[in-house]
């Protein structure tokens, strides 16, 4: 893991507006992440996590602070230019996969490749999670793991400096769960991607670098593992 | 929304929520309605006031023409058996001089009786009186005619009669149910303006034109339930030896054949026009409530498990197609009695009725509703069987993933090489191909209907130049009162400016194939014409033949004749002889049932002298306004028809129509292709919202994102093109077909850019629609679309 931040987060807030009601998602928040750490995101729902990481991910603009990637900050980008961030440095995995139907597993990756800069081939990005035996599969033909893995090969095979997860194992039996984390941690080790997880299950907290709490929009603290657990020893 | 149920309140805010849509399908159901009750308000407006009039003012059923008879032949007239009345008079030619007008205009002089009120044709005086018996100066003229001018009465003008000129005196304007279309001689279109019908008293008329004590026209009405055809043998019987050409029934009265045709061409419109709307509207429905119905799976699995009964449910959407055809059918209310009414004011141009409404009867749109209503109800009933039947439990699942898969098109096609934004439309499109041969086929529906409307033009302008520019290439042509000898050519010659003169004569015939029957006139023309020709259907001039008949292509319809076949020419005039002659060639002409011979040949038919019933001339134009004066003072001429003046008069009235007929259909056509396009993409868009905010996330840019959802509507557009082109050319040979009248042909020619120009404005309304959900794809909520289950 390399030292120096990727992401300097300062004073970063968020407010919601629905009518006369106002919702702080985000209040003053502060972090810096570093490149190729894995960073697990905890905390209740409403509690800003998800929030974070779309700010993050270029998805929204804060109301106020920075959130700067690399000395840039993402907070004052126009549209299309959190568009070609995401395209060049963002991969994201949702809970619910959110393939392309009518393509199949390697035109999925495809998709991706087509429009970066220096990307892997689908081939190894899928051999890289496993699935180099059903490259030509549609997603409806595939199981809610193996949809999920395809998702993060999509998301790697640009190789990305960052992956930004929320809740990858959600949708997941325990079992296609710890397969999912096996591959998001081999990817953070061999390409050293920084990896940024959010998941309501604590577990998944041990396998992490550090491990950053929300509530009420702020962060409650920062935890780190000296020692972090094998994907594989994760149990829920 | 008080005192609603809970359903009918989602009802309500459904309609709120997708209000584009629903307007989108509701004015297509709005434009079926409406062109429905336009075609079958105006034709019942047309057929209920002729029948009103007719009856109030004793429209004759039979009419005749002759030389000359002695009045007392009116009584053996009213004896035939099956004659109610019969009424005798006098009808003439005659040139008028209009003050401010160089050229001459033509007159149709009508005898009114003195000592009784009219029987049969009677006047609608609409102001002013009736000439006063015997007064040789005072006319009633016909409403067209005096409004062209400006006339009142009071308002006088000059008229060449029987080669004296007189001063005529405006006493009264009225209408005939005989002239409810006027067209003057060489005219195809009315020009109120140069031609006009003179009503004056029997006494004048028969001192004016040397009859005194005789006819030489006769209109009779026949009993009810009288055979008019054993009526007008007895006539003929009667008439021969009085020089008739033949008595002729209502049907082929000019005015009444006129009305028929437009009766006609309505009833063609009414049967192809709205059931094109009525289908659309149909796969529209069935597009928006299948995509309803699969959204609210899960509520309708709900309202199931709380104990809506299964009916209850179905009704609930079916409600909601009526809701949308209700909007239509309130808009196309609207839209047609407007629409109707402006068509009737049209129509007030060229029919001249003393009153013509729009008729708004409730049961034409009692009928259009109850059309409409079927047509959504056929539409909703897939999905409505499917929400109906769905079980609750299965509802309140979420539906299985679409299952895509490999086609054959993936090798054809090599995807492998194509983006994969291509290649996910192609798939999409190869996934439902159902709704995606719908799609186009309601694109090609508003392709269709606008090479429909625009190919007019394509037939009228070849119908000018065949017309016009091809046959008949005079400047004008000179109508004799009656048969002139050949002499006569000279001193038309003579006349100022004149350059060229051709002979003709018109003789009036009924040809005879078998069964088959038609009255016509043979045109003799000369051999070698450089002005008035014969052209085949290759458009080179032909010569007519010394031995034999040119006809026209719709005389050999009707009569089934062929090149090369013997047909039975029965001449109506002279010694009303009987031949057999050859058919030569079949030529090109559209207008009425021509059929030709060389000139010589066909005054040797009639066994008469050489005689010519007028001349064609070419003159120097600079010499015009002394010619029109010349010839104004010559007393043998009946009429003068000027090319330029027709030829004028025919485009500005088609052009007119067709301009307001063009503008309607690019209107219903834009219609269509809206709704359908609109719905289209927005339904696309909806089931897609995931796939196009997981795109959007991953870093395409809006351009690329739009480009999946364009690419599958851009195919099937361009794809609905030709097969547009292919309804376009059906619809159009059919409304040909149904147009087709022994009055006019038209003739049915397309241009390849009138179905470039349908396509553009497919294309334009299809982009309009696209860009307008394109907005839709800014404002995505990338993040909550992700987040939630499929």
């Amino acid at each position: 893991m390399a030292d120096h931040a990727i992401f300097d987060i300062d004073g970063l807030t968020k407010i919601y507006r629905t009518g006369a009601v106002e919702v702080r998602a985000l209040d003053n928040v502060g972090l810096q992440l570093h490149s190729g750490e894995f960073v697990v995101l905890l905390g209740p729902s409403g509690s800003g996590k998800s929030t974070f990481l779309n700010v993050l991910g270029g998805l929204d603009h804060p109301t106020s602070g920075s959130c700067k990637f690399k000395n840039q900050d993402l907070s004052v980008m126009s549209e299309i230019d959190l568009t070609l961030y995401r395209r060049e440095h963002v991969g994201f995995v949702f809970q619910f996969y959110n393939l392309i139907p009518s393509l199949t597993a390697r035109e999925n990756v495809s998709l991706i490749t087509e429009i970066s800069s220096h990307p892997m081939t689908p081939e190894k990005a899928l051999g890289l999670v496993g699935l180099s035996e059903r490259l030509d599969h549609f997603p409806a033909q595939l199981s809610g793991g193996e949809q999920q893995r395809v998702a993060i090969a999509r998301a790697i095979a640009k190789q990305p400096e960052v992956l930004l997860c929320d809740e990858p194992t959600g949708a997941l039996d325990s079992k296609t769960g710890v397969l999912v984390l096996e591959t998001l941690s081999a990817v953070n080790k061999e390409l050293g991607t920084t990896t940024i997880v959010i998941t309501h299950n604590a577990a998944i907290r041990l396998m992490a670098h550090r491990v950053v709490y929300f509530a009420d929009g702020k962060i409650a603290r920062l935890e780190k593992n000296e020692t972090r657990l094998d994907p594989a020893e994760v149990t829920w | 929304m008080v005192g609603l149920s809970a359903l009918d309140k989602k009802l309500g805010r459904d309609l709120i929520r997708l209000w584009p849509q629903a307007l989108a399908t509701a004015l297509v159901v709005a434009a079926g309605f409406a062109t429905l009750i336009v075609g079958v308000g105006a034709r019942r407006s047309i057929e209920d006031t002729r029948t009103a009039y007719y009856d109030r003012h004793a429209f004759a059923d039979v009419f005749a023409t002759l030389t000359r008879a002695p009045n007392a032949i009116e009584r053996q007239l009213a004896q035939i058996p099956g004659v109610q009345l019969a009424e005798t008079r006098i009808v003439q030619r005659g040139l008028l001089d209009i003050p401010g007008s160089s050229a001459p205009a033509s007159g149709l002089i009508i005898s009114y009786p003195d000592n009784s009120a009219q029987r049969l044709n009677r006047l609608f005086l609409r102001r002013g009186r009736l000439p006063e018996p015997g007064r040789t100066s005072e006319v009633v003229v016909n409403e067209a005619f005096a409004v062209a001018h400006g006339f009142s009465p009071g308002d006088q003008f000059h008229a060449n009669l029987n080669g004296r000129l007189r001063k005529l005196s405006i006493v009264g304007i009225a209408l005939s149910p005989e002239f409810v279309y006027a067209i003057g001689p060489g005219d195809l279109v009315p020009d109120d303006k140069r031609f006009a019908i003179l009503w004056l008293s029997r006494r004048a008329v028969e001192s004016l034109f040397d009859l005194d004590g005789a006819f030489n026209s006769v209109l009779i009405k026949v009993e009810q339930r009288h055979d008019t055809k054993a009526v007008i043998e007895a006539v003929d019987h009667l008439l021969a030896r009085y020089g008739s050409t033949g008595a002729i029934a209502r049907r082929d009265q000019q005015s009444h054949a006129f009305l028929d045709s437009e009766i006609q061409q309505l009833t063609a419109m009414s049967t192809v026009i709205p059931p094109i709307f009525l289908a659309v509207a149909v796969f529209l429905m069935n597009m928006i409530l299948a995509r309803i119905v699969a959204l609210e799976r899960e509520q309708i699995g709900l309202l199931k498990a709380v104990g809506y009964g299964r009916l209850s449910v179905a009704w609930h959407y079916m409600k909601f197609v009526f809701a949308i055809t209700a909007i239509g059918c309130l808009i196309g209310a609207a839209f047609g009695t407007w629409l109707g009414r402006g068509l009737t004011r049209l129509y007030a141009n060229f029919f001249h009725f003393p009153f013509l409404v729009f008729s708004k009867d409730v049961d034409i749109y009692i009928l259009a509703t109850a059309i409409c209503a079927v047509a959504a109800a056929l539409g909703a009933m897939r999905s409505v069987v499917s929400a109906f039947s769905l079980p609750p439990a299965v509802a309140m699942r979420p539906p299985s993933p679409p299952h895509y898969r490999r086609v054959w098109t993936d090798g054809v096609l090599l995807l492998r090489y194509l983006s994969k934004l291509t290649v996910m439309s192609l798939r999409q499109l190869a996934h439902n191909p159902v709704r995606a041969a719908t799609t186009l086929t309601g694109l090609a529906l508003a392709t269709g209907l606008l090479v429909t409307a625009l190919f007019n033009s394509d037939s009228i302008d070849l119908m000018i130049d065949v017309s016009f520019h091809q046959t008949a290439r005079q400047h004008a042509s000179v109508n004799f009162v009656e048969e002139s000898p050949m002499h006569v050519l000279q001193d038309v010659r003579r006349l100022p400016g004149v350059l060229a003169a051709e002979p003709y004569r018109f003789i009036d015939v009924r040809l005879n194939n078998g069964h088959r029957s038609r009255r016509t006139a043979i045109s003799g023309i000369v051999e070698k014409a450089e002005l008035s020709r014969a052209i085949d259907n290759s458009h080179q001039p032909i010569e007519p033949p010394r031995d034999g008949l040119l006809v026209n292509a719709r005389l050999a319809e009707v009569l089934e004749l062929k090149q090369g076949q013997v047909v039975e020419i029965e001449v109506l005039e002279g010694k009303r002889v009987t031949r057999r002659h050859l058919i030569s060639s079949i030529i090109e002409s559209y207008i009425g049932l021509g059929a030709y011979m060389e000139l010589s040949s066909l005054n040797a038919l009639i066994d008469e002298g050489p005689k010519v019933s007028g001349v064609h001339i070419l003159y120097d134009t600079s010499h015009e306004h002394s010619l029109y004066k010349a010839i104004k003072k010559t007393p043998i001429v009946a009429s003068l028809v000027l090319q330029k003046h027709s030829l004028k008069k025919f485009r500005d009235t088609v052009g007119e129509n067709i301009n307001t007929i063009t503008a309607l259909y690019i209107f219903l056509s834009s219609i269509i292709a809206i709704g359908v396009v609109y719905n289209s993409a927005r339904i696309q868009f909806s089931e897609r919202a995931r796939e196009l905010a997981s795109l959007r996330v991953l870093g395409f840019t809006n351009a690329e994102v739009s480009r999946v959802l364009l690419t599958e509507l851009t195919i099937i557009i361009l794809l609905a093109q030709p097969v547009g082109w292919v309804f376009g050319y059906v619809f159009a040979e059919a409304v040909t077909e149904g147009f087709k009248s022994d009055l006019f042909t038209i003739p049915f020619v397309i241009e390849a850019s009138t179905y470039a120009k349908a396509t553009l404005v497919v294309m334009a309304a299809s982009a309009a629609s696209v860009i307008i959900v394109r907005q839709r794809l800014r404002h995505l909520d990338l993040i909550s679309i992700l987040k939630t289950r499929d």
